[in-house]
């Protein structure tokens, strides 16, 4: 399978002050790849390199050192860029154009004809859900979230086969986000790799196939969201929930567990340990002091405890 | 893609560049300083003739057409210095960019629409001027009008370019401050040069001789006092201040590309 992405060991450092002689390393040695049809997650804290690699892969920025390609192709083929699609962070356009003649003017940089671009252009306006009374107001009078479906829209009016998102859920209300995030769905069903960088993690869980963890510039972690929280070394529990059955019994006859924690509840007791065999000799002790069982759960690190543990 | 694809398409990028540079100038307003220069020429017409003992005419011409140069010159710095680094300062460059659109393209684009909405403003002016001739009985002084028209122009399409490239490195109000100096020391080239030549110490003549050849000679394109008097500009002074400026132009933009091409977008 040929990736749609390849990022090898791209560094950025920026040259500050007067005399130029600070220097800051804003990316070091990243190298990822990312396949095609799938929304993959871009994730760090803030400053930790997120915007600066899409903006090298944009060509908004040029690396200091290692190279990128797009399709397969250099990321300095401008020809490659008909094929991709960009939604800034904080989407900033013409505020002199109304978002149908903002959408005009970049369908006619994509060459395409005017007399057909209409009706396409209103169709990607009313799939990014902005209200037809605003398609012919000037930007200036828009709010954050009426910009960001027009920026949404506009990185669409290609149809490109790779879509950069930076921050695609900024400035969104919750009904707002549940759109946007239903319109990035639609794209992987339709074939479209989705690149999003993004701060709210649910978006991610929801979302992403696979995601990268950036911090201070360096990838702390790559692969697929559901092996990354499941992946050896990282914590994962066993919960156990019980009734009938009160902590004080439970801790007497179940000494010398290690890791072990035991919560009471009005109903009974919930224990979580750390080793699978430990919970066969938590269900034995249980069964004899007369407690019943309701549930056994395989508790994963959330993204959240993931995100922090790399990003910290 | 064919090279004949590729080249239309370069071209209708550039073209779609300068047409929304011109929308952009029309919504900000920018002519609305033909309104200031129709009450000026219509005073002008109005009142001037009883205080210059019949030499309306004459003093239209020259009131016009320094207005045109003023205007103009006005419009080429502030909106030229403004035409890339408002892009870059507003992150619209961003979305740009990130489309089949090179740099190069860009730069030209955004001066051919700034060359264009002057085209309009001299155009409007230069009727306006002409109007004024014709109601004050001055019609054979048209032509003569016109043709220092004709070089204003030529000269403003220099400005504009001066403007866009020190923008591309430095700042706006820089940029403005040093278009403004190219301008003025461009009208006295040829002075500075003879002043050279004159004072006899060499390292002062190889300066002012190198500011003479490297700047823009703007005088070539001054024919206002003549057009006053009647005198009309020819087709080989405006074929060849057109050359002039075509050639001049495109080594700005040349260099602008260069610089600009280079540029990161933090």
């Amino acid at each position: 399978m040929t990736n749609i992405i390849e990022i090898e060991n791209l560094s950025k450092e920026y040259e500050t002050g007067f005399w130029k002689k600070k220097k800051t390393l804003a990316l070091d040695g990243v190298s990822l790849e990312v396949g095609p049809g799938q929304i993959f997650g871009f994730l760090g804290g803030n400053g930790a390199g997120k915007t600066t690699t899409i903006k090298i892969l944009m060509t908004l920025l040029f690396p200091t050192s290692g190279s990128a390609k797009i399709l397969g192709r250099d990321i300095s083929e401008v020809d490659m860029h008909r094929r991709i699609g960009y939604s800034p962070e904080n989407p900033y356009f013409y505020d002199y154009l109304t978002p149908r003649e903002l959408l005009a003017y970049f369908a006619d940089l994509f060459g395409h004809d005017r007399s057909k671009s209409k009706a396409h252009i209103d169709g990607l306006l009313t799939k990014v859900g902005l209200d037809e009374k605003d398609w012919n107001k000037q930007l200036r009078k828009f709010s954050k979230g009426m910009l960001q479906r027009v920026s949404i829209a506009q990185s669409i009016i290609n149809g490109p086969e790779v879509v950069f998102m930076d921050e695609p859920m900024s400035g969104l209300d919750p009904i707002g986000r549940r759109e946007i995030r239903e319109l990035i769905a639609d794209l992987r069903s339709n074939g479209t790799t989705v690149f999003m960088s993004t701060h709210i993690l649910s978006d991610v869980e929801a979302l992403c196939d696979e995601v990268a963890i950036l911090r201070k510039g360096k990838l702390a972690a790559t692969g697929k969201l559901d092996e990354l929280l499941v992946a050896e070394g990282r914590e994962r529990t066993f919960e156990i929930i019980m009734k009938s059955i009160s902590k004080n019994e439970l801790e007497n006859s179940l000494s010398g567990i290690a890791g072990m924690a035991i919560e009471e509840h009005p109903s009974g007791v919930t224990v979580k340990v750390i080793d699978e065999n430990d919970v066969d000799k938590v269900l034995a002790a249980a069964r004899k002091l007369g407690g019943r069982l309701i549930s056994v759960n395989i508790v994963k690190q959330s993204l959240e405890e993931l995100f922090v543990q790399e990003t910290a | 893609m064919s090279d004949s694809t590729d080249k239309s398409s370069l071209f209708s990028r550039i073209f779609s560049i300068a047409r929304n540079t011109f929308r952009e100038a029309i919504r900000d307003r920018i002519l609305y300083n033909l309104v200031l220069f129709v009450l000026l020429i219509t005073a002008c017409a109005v009142l001037l003739g009883e205080l210059t003992d019949g030499q309306e005419a004459r003093t239209i011409v020259n009131l016009g057409t320094n207005a045109i140069l003023l205007f103009g010159v006005f419009i080429s710095i502030f909106v030229g210095v403004g035409l890339v680094s408002k892009e870059i300062e507003k992150k619209t460059v961003y979305a740009i960019f990130a489309k089949p659109v090179r740099r190069g393209e860009f730069i030209v684009g955004k001066y051919l629409g700034l060359s264009l909405t002057l085209l309009v403003n001299t155009l409007v002016m230069a009727i306006g001027v002409a109007l004024a001739l014709l109601y004050v009985g001055g019609g054979s002084l048209i032509s003569a009008a016109m043709g220092a028209v004709s070089l204003i122009y030529l000269e403003l399409l220099i400005v504009i370019g001066v403007a866009i490239l020190f923008s591309s490195f430095s700042s706006p109000a820089l940029s403005a401050l040093l278009t403004f100096f190219v301008f003025l020391i461009g009208h006295l080239s040829s002075s500075l040069r003879d002043l050279g030549e004159s004072l006899g110490s060499a390292v002062t003549s190889v300066v002012l001789t190198s500011i003479y050849y490297l700047l823009p000679n703007l005088s070539l394109f001054s024919f206002r006092t003549e057009a006053a008097n009647g005198m009309v500009a020819n087709a080989q002074m405006i074929a060849g201040g057109a050359l002039y400026a075509g050639a001049y132009v495109a080594v700005l933009l040349s260099l602008t590309v260069v610089i600009f091409s280079r540029r990161n977008f933090k």
